[in-house]
């Protein structure tokens, strides 16, 4: 029963994990006085025999205090949130040099083509792999997302990573992966009967390996 | 539209003699008709809780058949296993029925028509052959949506947001008919709301008695009033939206389908631009009620009667810029993520200024625990949870890991369940002896309360931990994610408090029907409460006032100095209270 | 109010299902009384190089490639000793006219190890076609006809099974799996009973048939058709070897 995130392996997802701790010591403060404020009533005011109510309509200061606290929280969570979204998901967000992998999200599979040997996506030299996503680590990974009939979502949770499909569109979804190792990709968002079975993997390999496994796969699909 | 100066004798049906059929069934009664929703809403909050609880049967016990599940066709459910496609009808009716047939209705139907005209001072609304078309076109869509679950291809499987292209073409959901039922069946309800709030509009602009000012409304009637406004503009979005994408289901058009020029996108814009009003709609009668509820057994007045005045307006003003806040991942322009932060953020501060004039309210009070104020005081505390983790949604990188997570799931519920159905228990308990004479059995109703205060949170609770595992949506088998493998246990204990959450509602059924028959007889103001509700005789009797009622002060002068009882009703003249115009009702 | 009860009636009938994707029963063309003695048999041949068939990547689904020796392989080309597998044929002309009895003995198709076997499947209209879910996960079936009700239902068990027909006769329709998206059939449906599908050997024969010419077409899902006619006697047998090239 843990509010702890589980483990993360990208380097956004440290900037995330932070607001949201930000966000659980605020409002588990607000949870705490509020709710011990209404223990305490309920104790303090219950009504007993000889008691009368104070005929109170209200207090102008009392307004103006419960008003500002909250208002200046939720602007500085919002500007704090400002700043990692614009760095996550900007306009400009996708860094240079970033490596391109086409994601193409169907009913019930990921489709994910990796370029070929001249180095360009979407070119005749690709191969597509069923539902694995293979990168490097320490290298930054843009996937071009699309979907081929309806609305899917590629979620990464250890890398913080979520992203609707949509089809019509090509989505530029970054990131880098900041430990070698195998997590898992699902979809977020119903998309009919397999929804549930749209599960997938994502292998992080070191630089070397990655270049193996690419050749390797390079000269499978040319069989 | 000399409608106060009216004598009641006027009024045509206070005299004449009726058939049963035209007293209790078609009849133009607002409160005969706020009955009618309540019964009407009350078996589909039972339909809504029984696919709750096959849903949660698949995620608790994914390897036992369900208990009965023999008795569902081989469609739904052969060998008493649901098939995924029958779990996503599960899904999409189960959110649907509880939004638009129990909870809307519960709220504005039932409470909308009972109270607004007693509280106001009325003889009835405004239109009352209007209001009775409203109540049998909300049944008659009622009927046509439950209808999905008997066509071939079951009943809508694209969740209660229906997003195109899912739901847009039958090749994508194997459901056919029960889609194109459901979006029939919005339409419908959709307009019996509209019909309903036309006439709470115009019966509190229009109807109300000599001494009623706006300021002196109850907060219960100001919230109804807010809430029927944004019913008339919200309400014909999703009428229309539902007409195009009917239209692309049976007619060939592709306004949301990409292959043709169409915009999947679009879908949600026109979805949310409603669904965020419609959310508020759902919450801000709720508060309403609670107000009144908590100044009564509070004994006190409405701490910051102005301020929650103000704070209802702003959450209806506010709550139609944040609709994006629901599309943070949808592929729109990041920039826009920005912007509806940012309101997302603002809208938090009304909802926090009401929390605290509640707990204000009991402050210094001399609180009597009766079971309305039991359910209230529930509302407040869950309100706030639900309030609460709505900020971390509202931060679009923290929404990135939740979004389409149960922590959503936990969040929905808090605000509707937590807050929304426990503020209808307590009116249901604090209006019953208006509408049936009696009074609810308090020792029942504490029972009630109770245990479903605690399976309530045992059930909801979990879920924020389930949202912060990364746990989906909408899932029909978790344990296809080794990540999720170690929730089960979780969904395991979530899904035996929910069984005995549903089991615990057996107590309000049974005081709600016994009390009918055999409660104890109630007086004219069980509750010492100041509304012009309680200076009639229960129940409420055709035409509601004898004489036409004047009103000389606000609703909640309890424990005023100027008497020795601690209530003081807003009929009651004092000597030194002076008449009010007697054209005050029509400012 | 009483418009929208009728308009709201209205709308339940037409959402309201008709008869038809129902379940059935009969058996494959030689369990209907025959209208003669006379049978066409032969062998349908591939000529030329086979194209490489593709292979699967079944490495999320361990249960049914554990099924396979080797890579599992998608059999869109089945070609043995110059015979090719998976044909469809029908006779298309010369046929008495009907109508013939529907079969009550079920077709059938498995999915197992994450193939629909067999391939290609024919069927009468309104014959039952039993499909069945043989590998221990969730399969869908998706079937998109285009004279026929289309459904889309899945099986998440192994052993479970779902029994549709088609009414109208409809050459071919295509059946998928959307959570293997390799999965795919070719039911064919026909409205008499002379059609046969051809295995390893290549080989087919269409028996009961009164003495006439007939016409007859063979379907293969990439190598498109190839057709023949041919010339029986009353009680006799006579062959039709029909040809697609690479």
């Amino acid at each position: 029963m843990s509010w702890i995130l589980p483990p993360s392996a990208s380097t956004f997802a440290s900037d995330i994990d932070f607001l949201y701790y930000v966000i659980l010591w605020i409002t588990g403060i607000a949870f705490v006085i509020v709710e011990v404020g209404l223990v305490v009533f309920i104790v303090k005011y219950r009504a007993r025999p000889g008691r009368k109510a104070e005929y109170i309509q209200g207090s102008t200061k009392a307004e103006v205090i419960w008003t500002a606290i909250p208002a200046v929280t939720v602007v500085v969570i919002g500007l704090m949130s400002g700043g990692v979204w614009n760095d996550v998901k900007g306009r400009n967000s996708v860094p240079a040099g970033a490596i391109p992998y086409g994601v193409h999200a169907q009913q019930f599979e990921w489709q994910i083509s990796y370029r070929g040997p001249d180095g360009q996506l979407g070119t005749g030299d690709d191969f597509t792999v069923r539902n694995q996503l293979h990168i490097p680590v320490n290298q930054p990974v843009v996937m071009r997302l699309t979907a081929e009939d309806v609305i899917h979502s590629l979620f990464i949770p250890a890398f913080r990573v979520k992203q609707d499909a949509m089809p019509g569109m090509t989505i530029n979804v970054w990131f880098e992966a900041t430990r070698v190792g195998e997590f898992e990709i699902a979809c977020a968002e119903l998309c009919g009967i397999g929804h549930t079975t749209m599960g997938a993997t994502v292998t992080v390999h070191t630089a070397d390996d990655y270049q193996r496994w690419l050749a390797d796969r390079a000269a499978a699909a040319d069989r | 539209m000399a409608t106060t100066a009216l004598p009641l004798e006027k009024t045509t049906h206070a005299t004449h003699e009726m058939s049963f059929v035209r007293k209790y069934i078609f009849s133009t009664d607002h409160k005969i008709i706020g009955i009618q929703f309540l019964l009407m809403s009350f078996v589909f909050l039972l339909f809504g809780g029984l696919m709750a609880m096959m849903m949660r049967w698949q995620l608790g016990f994914p390897d036992q058949p369900l208990p009965a599940g023999q008795l569902l066709p081989e469609t739904m459910a052969p060998g008493g296993f649901l098939l995924p496609e029958f779990y996503n009808s599960l899904v999409t009716m189960h959110g649907t029925i509880m939004v638009f047939f129990a909870i809307m209705p519960l709220l504005v139907g039932v409470f909308g028509n009972f109270l607004i005209p007693l509280k106001i001072g009325a003889p009835d609304m405004a239109f009352p052959r209007l209001n009775m078309a409203s109540f049998w076109i909300a049944l008659t869509a009622g009927i046509l949506i439950m209808a999905g679950f008997f066509v071939e291809g079951g009943a809508a499987g694209a969740g209660w947001t229906s997003y195109a292209p899912l739901s847009a073409s039958p090749e994508w959901t194997g459901v056919v008919g029960g889609q194109q039922l459901w979006l029939v069946s919005l339409a419908v309800v959709g307009l019996a709301s509209i019909l309903g709030a036309t006439n709470y509009i115009t019966t509190v602009v229009n109807m109300r008695a000599p001494g009623m000012t706006w300021f002196r409304l109850p907060l219960s009637i100001w919230a109804l009033f807010v809430t029927a406004i944004l019913v008339l503009l919200a309400i014909p979005i999703l009428s229309g939206a539902a007409i195009m994408l009917f239209f692309d289901q049976t007619i060939g058009t592709h306004f949301f389908d990409p292959t043709d020029g169409g915009q999947p996108l679009m879908w949600q814009h026109l979805f949310w631009y409603f669904g965020h009003p419609e959310v508020y709609i759902l919450i801000l009668p709720a508060m309403g009620f609670v107000s009144d509820i908590i100044a009564n057994a509070s004994r006190k007045p409405v701490f910051g009667y102005h301020s929650m005045v103000y704070a209802l307006i702003s959450i209806a003003f506010l709550g139609w810029i944040v609709w994006g806040h629901h599309m943070f991942m949808s592929g729109m322009n990041p920039t826009l993520g920005m912007a509806f932060m940012m309101s997302t953020m603002i809208i938090a501060v009304p909802s926090a200024i009401k929390v605290f004039n509640w707990m204000g309210t009991m402050w210094r009070g001399n609180i009597m625990f009766h079971v309305p104020m039991l359910h209230s005081v529930a509302f407040v505390s869950m309100f706030v949870i639900g309030g609460l983790s709505g900020v971390f949604m509202a931060s679009p990188p923290v929404d990135i890991y939740f979004h389409d997570t149960y922590f959503i799931v936990a969040h929905l519920h808090y605000v509707l369940f937590g807050g929304s159905l426990f503020a209808i228990f307590g009116a249901v308990t604090f209006w019953y002896p208006k509408m049936f004479g009696k009074l609810m059995n308090p020792l029942l109703g504490k029972i009630h309360f109770w245990l479903t205060f605690v399976f309530y949170n045992l059930t909801f609770f979990p879920m924020h931990n389930l949202g912060v595992g990364g746990h989906m949506r909408r899932i029909y088998d978790p344990s296809q994610y080794e990540f999720l493998q170690p929730l089960a246990p979780l969904n395991t204990f979530i899904t035996v408090s929910a069984l005995l959450l549903f089991a615990a509602q057996i107590p309000f059924a049974v005081n709600f029907i016994m009390s009918w028959f055999n409660g104890e007889e109630a007086g004219e103001n069980p509750w010492n409460d100041n509304g012009l509700e309680w200076i009639v005789p229960s129940p409420a009797p055709h035409g509601n006032f004898a004489e036409l009622p004047i009103v000389y002060r606000g609703p909640y002068e309890f424990s005023s100095p100027l008497v020795e009882e601690d209530f003081l009703p807003q009929t009651r003249k004092l000597d030194s209270d002076t008449e009010p115009a007697a054209a005050s009702a029509a400012e | 109010m009483r418009r929208f009860l009728v308009a709201s009636s209205v709308f339940l009938f037409l959402g309201c299902g008709g008869g038809d994707g129902g379940s059935g029963g009969g058996g494959g063309a030689a369990a209907v009384d025959p209208l003669g003695n006379a049978s066409i048999t032969g062998a349908i041949s591939f000529v030329g190089t086979a194209p490489a068939n593709p292979t699967i990547d079944m490495a999320d689904e361990p249960d049914c490639e554990a099924k396979f020796t080797g890579t599992p392989v998608d059999p869109i080309v089945t070609v043995s000793d110059g015979k090719l597998a998976n044909v469809f044929i029908r006779v298309v002309g010369g046929l008495p006219g009907g109508p013939y009895p529907t079969p009550s003995e079920p077709a059938r198709i498995n999915q197992d190890g994450c193939l629909y076997s067999p391939r290609v499947l024919g069927a009468m209209v309104g014959q039952p076609i039993e499909i069945t879910n043989s590998d221990p996960l969730l399969h869908n079936i998706k079937a998109m006809p285009t004279e026929n009700r289309p459904f889309n239902i899945s099986q998440p068990r192994a052993g479970m099974t779902t029994t549709r027909r088609f009414n109208t006769p409809e050459v071919v329709i295509p059946l998928e799996c959307n959570v293997h998206g390799w999965m795919n059939a070719y039911v064919a449906v026909v409205d008499h009973p002379y059609f046969a599908v051809t295995g390893a050997d290549g080989s087919f024969t269409i028996g009961g048939l009164p003495a006439g010419t007939y016409q007859v077409e063979a379907w293969h899902e990439t190598l498109g058709t190839q057709s023949g006619e041919v010339t029986v006697e009353a009680d006799g047998s006579a062959t039709l070897d029909l040809t697609f090239g690479g």
